[in-house]
């Protein structure tokens, strides 16, 4: 079964959530930039959570279905298109995502799930490696991408909690924790406005503001980072790191995005402006777990629907 | 010796790592390698993973999955790794055995003309002729100190002093794949097409990374390299 790219859009990759496995030799996380989305998504298809689904920054695509299909729009929200929600396409109906309303990057979760190759145990697209999603590289317009059967079929009539979608906002308060040279900027990183540069891609998240001034900088050995790092450069504007971003950087590291506010920063677009506010690794690591509980919840809920619609 | 330090810090929320000191102990990099032959071993409950640098390991973890006792995901994971580090001996004042095997890798480089655009200018820098220059980057023995950057690119310690030279002012906007390059006082190879800013001596026609083979990149933190020169004839008949 296939699934027909009838318009690409500004940006779009097949990804599910990454390959976590394989930072030992250098390569990058990948995955969703929001999991949150993708993951709620899938579920609400009756997929696997890990399942591969489409990433599509901003908007302006077009998917078709020949044999029909069930999907979930989550994430950026697209005029016309009801998102968070199951939705039944006929047999040759598309699923077309028109003009960005709210958010930066919308997935569509397909039933049965984005069936290409497996590379590095993911489906995940590196695009700078040249492997995984599809063919190694962003959807082009004619695209023929695999879907596990795919099918029209009935949907149950479900919804996601409004507690797993999130309030995107251009102007976000991202929580963080502090990172080991936080000392280095003092008070500066949490009391500025920072604008989100055009260059930002999947790989880091380009912040542009007054520059962060660091007192007793020293050379750094190189050392591990994750996505949602927020490295500062000898330039003093701070980049928040993305899914495809390197495993290890020698920049000062200022602090962490707490994992809850990941989506936050997926969703963030160029132009939009961003404050930091500092909470304690407790809290960071107590919201994460009140996430992972909420997304069970649905887990447990929204099997139990798909079964009963057969 | 001084005594050696390992310190745990909370990378995030769903990481940590392990610094190894005093800064600048020779012991660092054996005792690095020590750590993450056990973690790779240790099968702890809720790690993803883990990535060697210089004097730190990093380790990956999932908050929902971590077992023991402690408040907070973040002190079961410190106490489940410290407990790892531990009983691999990382902090004791002797340097521990070495728990992987040790492998020397030779990699065939043709030095050089279109392969290596910079060796002039290091030859220059080095004050060497270009021959000499191929001659003292392949006559020494280099240690992958850490895997990153890009997926399967060995940052190299070792390279002889004469020839360290700082990083290009402008990176280039695509160095070719299999370029072996020279940054400020490490050597290392490029194994993807990619931006880079070191300044490039010479190609080699090995692959360092294949994403479909397990494992998948040919290098790994702790191996020993030699880099083996070869000429334009033999590099094409490799390809």
């Amino acid at each position: 079964m296939e699934m027909r790219v009838l318009r690409a859009g500004v940006y779009s990759t097949v990804q599910d959530r990454g390959r976590p496995a394989f930072r030992h030799a250098g390569v990058p996380l990948s995955g969703a930039m929001d999991p949150v989305a993708l993951r709620v998504g899938n579920l609400l298809v009756g997929n696997d959570e890990n399942a591969a689904g489409m990433e599509v920054t901003l908007g302006g695509a077009e998917f078709l279905f020949p044999r029909g299909a069930i999907v979930a729009v989550t994430g950026a929200a697209y005029e016309g298109v009801p998102g968070w929600k199951p939705l039944a396409l006929a047999p040759g109906q598309s699923l077309r995502l028109g003009p960005c309303l709210r958010g930066a990057r919308g997935y569509v979760a397909v039933r049965g799930g984005i069936s290409v190759p497996l590379v590095l145990g993911s489906r995940s697209t590196y695009q700078r490696g040249g492997w995984g999603g599809h063919e190694g590289r962003r959807l082009q317009d004619g695209d023929l991408v695999p879907v596990e059967g795919a099918a029209a079929g009935h949907v149950p009539a479900i919804m996601a909690a409004w507690s797993l979608r999130p309030e995107y906002s251009d102007a976000p308060i991202l929580r963080l924790v502090a990172g080991a040279q936080a000392g280095w900027f003092g008070e500066a990183l949490t009391s500025r406005e920072f604008r989100v540069d055009p260059r930002s891609d999947r790989m880091g998240l380009r912040l542009a503001g007054e520059p962060l001034a660091a007192r007793d900088a020293k050379e750094l050995a190189s050392s591990g980072v994750v996505p949602g790092t927020i490295q500062v450069p000898p330039d003093g504007q701070p980049i928040v790191l993305g899914a495809d971003a390197q495993t290890i950087g020698g920049y000062a590291q200022a602090g962490h995005v707490a994992a809850v506010d990941l989506p936050l920063v997926a969703q963030l677009r160029p132009g939009d402006r961003v404050r930091f506010r500092t909470i304690t690794l407790a809290e960071a690591q107590w919201l994460a777990l009140q996430r992972e509980q909420e997304i069970a919840l649905l887990r447990a809920g929204l099997q139990a629907r798909w079964e009963q619609a057969g | 010796m001084k005594k050696p330090v390992l310190t745990c810090e909370p990378l995030g929320d769903s990481a940590l790592t392990v610094t190894i000191g005093p800064p600048g102990d020779p012991s660092i990099p054996a005792r690095v390698r020590a750590l993450a032959a056990a973690l790779a071993k240790a099968r702890l409950p809720g790690l993803l993973d883990f990535a060697p640098a210089y004097a730190s390991v990093t380790v990956f973890y999932d908050p929902a999955r971590t077992e023991g006792e402690g408040a907070l995901p973040f002190h079961r994971m410190q106490a489940a790794v410290m407990d790892c580090a531990d009983s691999a001996r990382v902090g004791h004042r002797r340097v521990p055995r070495r728990e992987l095997e040790d492998r020397l890798v030779e990699i065939p480089v043709c030095y050089g003309g279109e392969f290596g655009p910079d060796l002039p200018e290091i030859a220059e820098r080095a004050r060497l002729p270009p021959r000499d220059v191929i001659a003292r980057h392949s006559g020494v023995e280099y240690r992958v100190e850490a895997i990153g950057f890009v997926p399967g690119f060995p940052y190299l310690s070792g390279l002889p002093q004469r020839l360290h030279a700082p990083r290009r002012a402008t990176p280039r906007e695509l160095v070719p794949a299999g370029s072996v390059g020279i940054g400020g006082a490490q050597t290392g190879v490029y194994p993807l097409a990619t931006p880079g800013g070191w300044n490039l001596i010479g190609r080699t026609p090995s692959t360092l990374f294949r994403p479909l083979d397990n494992p998948p990149a040919l290098l790994r933190a702790g191996d020993r390299v030699v880099f083996r020169p070869i000429t334009a004839e033999e590099f094409a008949v490799w390809k």
